[in-house]
């Protein structure tokens, strides 16, 4: 088995038996001084890439054009494909981040009999979609962990993700959806030799950490129950600065909530940080107006070139016999 | 606006997003309810199996008893420690409710604590604690 | 120079990578592979480090003794100058999305030119170098100590990069790899690893004014020649000037249309549309480059060539600037040139074209048009009067070059143009053209001979996409609007798809166009007999 996936598996197995025993051995530093840690370096981490990045000027205007230029008005402008102004730039952003316009645009080819085919490739697309949106309901959900009183907002949107109404408790969509979506992302870079082949830890270890932390959650819910009354109380304490950790919460518990934790920690100094990074793409984020408005770069060098009179200095005998207008006559 | 200002603002929503639940609890007790065991149920002792056991599986069970007493048309619960209970939520003295003698104290406070949703219990059953008010 | 397989064989082409991790393998510099370096005289020239005689396939490649020390502070200064740079670096989710959308990757099958893992030979020694992950956990976190054999394999996969960005199109975050490569180039330059066919433009453009170093009287006599030939086959004969003060348009345009067919065509077909029109404009020996091989090398050596531009319009007092037909040229106009150079002398206005009045707004601050845009405007206001007919032995495809569609947009003048100057127009398929058009597979300064597998391989997408056309319509013309089109594609198609042939736009233009006393054409630009061509549209 490859090295990348073998260490990612590990992590995550020696993670979860870590928060599985910590919980029991040590409750109070899984369940209070290491989520506090982890939000602390989540968004700490966080605001330092972000800073880091913006550190750094754009001294170019290079946005990928992906339609029509404006141009004259009886052409067809592309607006949001190549915009021209802020509030298209905003648009074209808003259908990247919440839509992913550019990955929809995916294909795959192959040659076949001597031609190079294209066919449609929607699933990463939708599955990344799926993958997204149900973490962001997933995540939406537990607030009802940090909340008291639990807003109405939240019950409409946990009564939505429980609509299909199956068993007892009932099934909640987004969970499972997750999971899959989560498999699906893991399952394409083992079986796509060419994903395969440029994976690295960093890849398959966040995408096994998600699962695990989807699956332990599952597990939670539907089989090996815990008592959330009393974890209610643990979140709750937490969310209002005063700790308690109640007694006999499960093992399971503590394994999932450290993976989380782990998961937040991680966040900052990953591939994840790709959620930030994507509201800095210059290629993305900038209008296509540089002939129309000039682009300042903060570090614009002078430079020395060959200059007219350089150059005629060069070449006058030569222009003056072609009939070349010159400065110096000499 | 610098692009600089621009992360600075992102950051402060990231910022409120991440603390939002101490947030809107600010100026709430966000205690937990307390649990209030009736009358009948102190009396009883214990309940079908273990206090820990039916706080976090007690949905489950009720799920088992359905099915077992709609479709199979048994009434008798063994439980663990081999004692005998009657299936039945609502009806009488014998059930779950007899002894949980309301379902606002005891059902309700911890649900809506927890957000696990809305019961639907009382689309078929009747509330005997409801109906007496 | 090293034979090629057949069009058969080449298109065997597996795309299974190894076994082994790709950090292990090595890249392949056998003679073929690669291009061949730049000359010492040229390097002293230009004043770039470290001039030497050496060859890509040597063992010792004779970099400066410090060259570690080189490439991390390169890049150190790199990261703090360039944000696509750091966020590029640090973004990548290795999804695959960019895999199989670049042309060298499904021309070879190796899993290097797929855009991901090309980006990742760069982002393995910033992990290394700039990562605290790096620095403790090396392999395991995607790191690797940078070795002579990492600077080989960026050579050599850098150099199989047309910087045309169509990775960008698909990705989720914008990643585009032709920044990476660019950056790499820049590295690579600062150990004096560069390749002859772009440092040797880069030489002659600094000098005389153009990458094919023709002097001011030579220029003066190719365009001479032009005219003979325009006169013979109209009977009219354009009168264009030279380094003329107080014109009142700066007409620039690759320097290869001067020199090479098919292009020359198509640089007859300007001197015919500003004869027809009138056009009060000149032509500079000293700007006489539009493309600009600066940026295949360094943002500062692209910076020096286009210099030239606004500095010589300056000097004749132009109120404008009008550009030719090419491919990288536009993106060094549309993204740099006003960044670098700008902002524009007093004399220059916002481009107004003197026949129609329209005003270019979207070029209000470069003050440069480009020509297909030009003539659309003319055609649309029934400027000029076109016999399409004359094409009608012509069944005309048109290639998107790579720059004009993904790094401007300029998509649909070239295709209004073409509809009025021929009246077969066929489109490739919508996988292959507008924003998602292929590459020719030589752009970005590697049109050279030694590599002609490489860019044939390179551009088997492209090729095959006029291969379809070509057996379903019976297409026999590509046209493009890129100089280094208009130079590759003729040996590519002959290559893929023999019977096609390959034109500028306004070439086809030329050949439509009536000018005002032209007497009946016998023959097109290029001297070849009109059939009946003539009455065609009567």
């Amino acid at each position: 088995m490859n090295q990348h996936l073998l260490y990612s598996l590990a992590a995550v197995l020696v993670l979860g038996l870590i928060g599985y025993a910590g919980g029991s051995g040590m409750p109070y530093l899984f369940g209070v001084i290491i989520p506090y840690a982890a939000m602390v370096l989540f968004f700490a981490g966080f605001a330092m890439r972000m800073l880091g990045w913006v550190k750094s000027p754009v001294p170019f205007r290079i946005p990928t054009t992906c339609g029509q230029q404006q141009s004259f008005s009886w052409i067809q402008h592309s607006k949001y494909d190549n915009p021209s102004n802020k509030r298209d730039v905003l648009v074209r952003m808003l259908l990247e981040i919440f839509l992913f316009r550019s990955l929809f645009r995916n294909t795959k080819n192959e040659i076949r009999e001597g031609k190079v085919v294209y066919n449609l490739e929607i699933w990463l697309w939708l599955f990344g979609l799926i993958f997204h949106y149900s973490f962001l309901v997933v995540l939406v959900r537990h607030l009802r962990f940090f909340l008291e009183p639990i807003p109405a907002l939240l019950k409409v949107v946990e009564m939505l993700d429980g609509i299909l109404q199956i068993g007892l408790p009932g099934i909640l969509l987004s969970g499972f959806l997750l999971l899959g979506a989560a498999l699906f992302l893991f399952a394409r870079r083992i079986l796509i030799p060419q994903v395969r082949y440029i994976s690295l830890t960093a890849d398959y270890f966040p995408v096994l950490l998600i699962a695990s932390i989807a699956g332990t959650g599952i597990l939670m819910r539907y089989v090996a129950k815990v008592d959330i009354f009393t974890v209610k109380q643990m979140t709750m304490s937490l969310a209002t600065f005063s700790p308690v950790v109640p007694e006999g919460i499960g093992g399971l518990f503590y394994a999932h909530f450290f993976l989380v934790c782990v998961l937040f920690a991680y966040f900052p100094f990953s591939k994840l940080m790709h959620s930030g990074g994507i509201f800095l793409s210059p290629t993305r984020n900038m209008a296509n107006n540089s002939r129309a408005v000039r682009h300042i770069n903060p570090w614009n060098p002078k430079l020395k070139f060959v200059t007219y009179a350089d150059y005629e200095d060069e070449f006058r005998e030569k222009m003056i016999e072609a009939g070349l207008p010159v400065e110096k006559k000499e | 606006m610098s692009d600089k200002l621009k992360v600075l603002a992102g950051l402060l929503v990231l910022a409120v997003l991440i603390t939002l639940p101490f947030w809107l609890n600010a100026g709430k007790s966000g205690a937990a309810p307390e649990i209030v065991i009736a009358e009948a149920a102190k009396k009883a002792g214990n309940c079908v199996e273990s206090k820990e056991w039916m706080a976090a599986n007690h949905m489950a069970l009720l799920d088992q008893w359905r099915d077992v007493v709609v479709r199979e048309g048994k009434h008798i619960y063994v439980s663990e420690s081999g004692q005998e209970f009657n299936m039945s939520l609502s009806s009488g003295e014998n059930s779950c409710l007899g002894c949980h003698t309301s379902t606002a104290e005891f059902c309700d406070s911890c649900h809506d604590y927890t957000g696990v949703g809305t019961l639907y219990c009382w689309e078929c059953h009747i509330d005997p604690s409801k109906e007496n008010k | 120079m090293v034979d090629i397989p057949n069009a058969d064989e080449l298109i065997q082409i597996d795309r299974t990578p190894g076994k082994e991790s790709w950090m292990d393998v090595p890249p392949d510099l056998s003679e073929g592979r690669f291009c061949y370096p730049a000359k010492p005289k040229t390097l002293e020239y230009l004043g770039l480090p470290n001039a030497r005689v050496w060859s890509p396939s040597d063992e010792d490649w004779q970099l400066p003794p410090d060259w570690q020390k080189i490439v991390h502070e390169g890049f150190k200064e790199r990261l703090d100058k360039y944000r696509s740079l750091k966020v590029f670096m640090d973004i990548c989710v290795r999804c695959g999305a960019c895999a199989d959308k670049c042309h060298y990757y499904i021309g070879s099958g190796d899993p290097k030119n797929m855009p991901v893992l090309r980006a990742e030979l760069l982002r393995s020694i910033y992990r290394n170098d700039f990562t605290m992950a790096g620095k403790i956990l090396g392999r395991i976190a995607g790191a690797r100590k940078l070795t002579p054999q990492v600077i080989k394999e960026w050579f050599s996969y850098f150099y199989q990069c047309t910087e045309c960005r169509r990775c960008s199109v698909y990705c989720p975050y914008g990643i585009d790899t032709a920044e990476i490569t660019m950056m790499a180039r820049e590295l690579l330059n600062l150990l004096g690893l560069n390749i002859n066919w772009i440092k040797d433009p880069v030489a002659n453009c600094s000098r005389t004014g153009n990458h094919l170093g023709i002097q001011p009287q030579n220029m003066v006599e190719i365009i001479d020649f032009f005219c003979d030939d325009i006169e013979e086959i109209t009977g009219v004969r354009p009168n264009p000037t030279f380094n003329r003060k107080g014109a009142e348009v700066l007409f620039i345009t690759p320097s290869g249309d001067a020199f090479a067919d098919p292009g020359t065509y198509t640089y007859m077909g300007y001197l015919m549309l500003f004869e027809a029109i009138g056009l009060d404009y000149t032509i500079s020996t000293y700007a006489s480059e539009g493309g600009n091989f600066g940026l295949f090398t360094s943002s500062d050596m692209m910076k020096k060539i286009n210099a030239k531009m606004y500095h010589e319009a300056e000097r004749l007092g132009v109120k404008w600037i009008l550009g030719g037909e090419c491919g990288h040229m536009w993106r060094v106009i549309n993204q740099y040139m006003d960044t670098m150079n700008g902002p524009t002398g007093p004399k220059m206005e916002i481009p107004k074209s003197p026949i129609t009045g329209t005003v270019f707004k979207n070029a209000a601050s470069t003050k440069m048009v480009h020509i297909a845009e030009f003539t659309a405007d003319l055609i649309r206001n029934g400027k000029l009067n076109l016999k399409p007919g004359r094409n009608d032995h012509l069944k005309v495809t048109y290639h998107d070059s790579c720059n004009p569609a993904r790094a401007m947009g300029m998509l649909d003048e070239p295709r209004y143009v073409l509809q009025n100057v021929c009246n077969n127009f066929y489109e490739m398929p919508e996988n292959t053209i507008r924003e998602q058009t292929f590459c020719c597979g030589s752009g970005s300064g590697l049109n050279t001979e030694e590599i002609m597998e490489l860019r044939m391989r390179g551009g088997l997408p492209r090729a095959n996409a006029v291969k379809h056309v070509h057996d379903k319509y019976g297409v026999n013309m590509l046209s493009c609007v890129c100089a280094i089109d208009r130079a590759v594609l003729p040996p590519l198609m002959d290559y893929w798809v023999p019977g096609v042939s390959v034109t500028g736009l306004h070439e086809l233009v030329g050949n439509a166009l009536v000018l005002d006393g032209e007497h009946e054409r016998e023959t097109n630009l290029r001297f070849e007999p009109l059939e009946n061509a003539e009455g065609a549209d009567e």
